[in-house]
């Protein structure tokens, strides 16, 4: 009897808790993959990269994809996906001009900019949560829409956004802090708030448990269509924040602004550990993916090597991670499932 | 038990001519049902006789068809929702578990109702601390073994059941729904889960109970429900059946679809 008791109950084998390691994994993975890479270019090329100017650089140009990159974190993490994003860049940058030329006062222009990010990602949420439509399909959809709508617009014509005529932008997203790129202040910043959104609110725990298992969290109370739309929505206003960051580093707004975009931001998302399968992902690993996905890009071109080999390294660093991750991720699970 | 027989105490809840129909499918016709304070119900009946959709409406994870009412506490409740019954104290342990189970343990312990601070941020350290607590303290895991932050996925069936069920047991409900609570668990697991129903209405909470396992609803249960093809086919206080007069109903029940 005593014998069967014991055989009963939970297994005592499990005795630690899950070290440090196996719970920040990925995320510990990644920043190793960020220091073997910048570890590399430094070697290529210590002439390049011991100098300050590279490291600018790309704290410019990054955080242009890689603000959308932690706002799409969400969506990923809910087992969805936008790829509409690089269209409403468009859009609402198209309405900010739009508002401005017609003599509204650059403040509530970008608000109205913010607006119309909000209801283009409300829309996507919406198809996608409430009507279920598969989200890689709709927002496919909806991108061409989006992107027509703003082509419609501005008539196919680019507005320039010089900074004698909006200074107040420029200092905001152009100018640097005492030499820091303001664009990688404002990386930070979102960073940091949306990581707080994500770990910290009753919104980013029901993220999780939507992408996780969306029967449970239903049967648990939790609103899925509400989640997965916040999140969607939330991604529509920093893709504008992201379009207008953009134009205004060039001086310019061109009507294909977005174009090139959407490749790097959901690598950056992937690479950084988050799940394609949903419930798990971090807005640390996405971060720092997506400056590795950005020094890629300058480190290649300024190490003096060929630009052709600039899509060669990416997707060697993309494929080499993912796979990693993915054996990773495995071993832990097996070693935890058998408790050995 | 005489409490629930008097006609004058108000059921904590009663669900009057729920229908659910899904397409084609009519899966609850015109249900009546309700649980008095300090009752422990039994639902009977053979599979696909409508236990589980009848929960899941009574949770608010189901909208009944037009026509049917849920009258909590004598008030009719229109909006019914999961987050609204959950709100009112009523808590279930269902068949199917309902974890995530790519998550720590704390975060489905405090699934749907996390515990935040006063900034309104999520209090992650209580959670944890908690929960550790719970696992202790009510499914008697020892705190060594399973730790808040472990991954669902790779716990034993019998471990997942704990936390399901402690997820109901901590928030001190009105009303638990068990459904299907000792599937698949060992004797030990099974025992400690009918120890808890007991429990329950020690505690003066009302119960409902749904289990395959008629040696196991009859001897906790004061009142039994029988449910054949979506209808309530026989209602029954425990003082007026024995255990064998009740199996050798339901065999009748499965043969011909009416108690008599």
């Amino acid at each position: 009897m005593s014998t069967e008791t014991r055989k009963a109950r939970p297994a005592d084998n499990r005795v630690a808790p899950p070290s440090w390691l196996r719970r920040y994994g990925s995320q510990l993975g990644i920043i190793g993959v960020g220091l073997a890479m910048w570890l590399g270019f430094v070697l290529a090329a210590p002439a390049v990269f011991t100098n300050i100017d590279i490291y600018k650089a790309f704290a410019q140009t990054t955080p242009q994809f890689g603000i959308i990159a932690l706002a799409l974190t969400f969506v990923v993490i809910t087992g969805e996906i936008d790829l509409s994003f690089p269209s409403i860049m468009a859009l609402g940058t198209a309405a900010f001009c739009l508002l401005a030329q017609a003599g509204i006062p650059w403040p509530i222009a970008l608000v109205g900019a913010f607006v119309v990010g909000a209801i283009c990602g409300w829309i996507n949420g919406t198809l996608v949560a409430r009507l279920n439509i598969p989200s890689l399909v709709i927002t496919i959809g909806t991108s061409f829409l989006f992107r027509g709508l703003e082509l419609v617009l501005m008539n196919g014509t680019g507005v320039p956004l010089t900074a004698d005529k909006y200074p107040a932008l420029h200092a905001i997203f152009r100018e640097p802090v005492w030499g820091v790129p303001v664009q990688s202040l404002w990386m930070i910043a979102i960073g940091i708030a949306l990581w707080l959104l994500l770990n910290r609110s009753r919104f980013g725990a029901h993220v999780f448990l939507v992408g996780d298992n969306p029967t449970s969290a239903r049967l648990m109370g939790v609103d899925v269509v509400r989640v997965k739309t916040k999140a969607f929505t939330l991604v529509g206003v920093i893709a504008v924040l992201a379009g207008i960051m953009t134009s205004i580093y060039g001086y310019y707004f061109w009507p294909t602004t977005g174009d090139g975009f959407l490749l790097n931001t959901i690598a950056s998302v992937f690479l950084g550990g988050t799940s394609v399968f949903g419930g798990t992902g971090s807005i640390v690993g996405s971060f720092v993916a997506s400056y590795i996905i950005g020094a890629i890009n300058a480190g290649i071109v300024s190490a003096g090597i060929n630009a052709f080999y600039t899509q060669l390294c990416f997707g060697l660093v993309i494929v080499v991670s993912v796979v990693l991750q993915t054996i990773i991720e495995r071993r832990i699970r097996r070693q935890s499932i058998t408790g050995r | 038990m005489s409490q629930a027989n008097t006609p004058a105490s108000v059921p904590v809840i009663e669900l009057r001519n729920v229908s659910k129909t899904f397409g084609e499918v009519r899966s609850l016709s015109a249900i009546d049902f309700k649980v008095h304070p300090g009752e422990i119900v039994g639902l009977l009946g053979d599979n696909g006789a409508g236990k589980s959709t009848l929960v899941k409406t009574v949770m608010g994870f189901h909208r009944p068809d037009s026509g049917g009412e849920i009258i909590f506490k004598g008030k009719r409740i229109d909006d019914w929702s999961v987050a609204r019954a959950r709100g009112l104290g009523i808590e279930t342990v269902y068949q199917e578990r309902a974890l995530c189970e790519k998550q720590p343990i704390w975060r489905n312990m405090f699934m749907g109702r996390e515990l935040r601070n006063s900034w309104g941020l999520l209090d992650v350290q209580r959670m944890r601390s908690e929960c550790a607590r719970l696992m202790s303290e009510h499914m008697g895991f020892t705190s060594a073994a399973v730790h808040p932050d472990n991954i669902v996925t790779t716990m034993s069936g019998g471990e997942k059941q704990g936390v399901a069920i402690t997820r109901a047991l901590y928030f001190d409900a009105e009303l638990v729904i068990l459904d299907e609570p000792t599937m698949g668990l060992s004797l030990t697991e099974t025992k400690k889960t009918l120890d808890f129903v007991g429990n329950i209405k020690k505690a003066g909470k009302s119960a409902i109970f749904i289990d395959h396992n008629i040696f196991h609803v009859y001897p906790v249960v004061d009142r039994l429900y029988v449910l054949d093809r979506g209808k309530v086919a026989g209602v029954y206080d425990k003082s007026q059946i024995t255990m064998d007069q009740l199996i050798e109903r339901l065999y009748h029940v499965a043969r011909t679809g009416s108690m008599q």
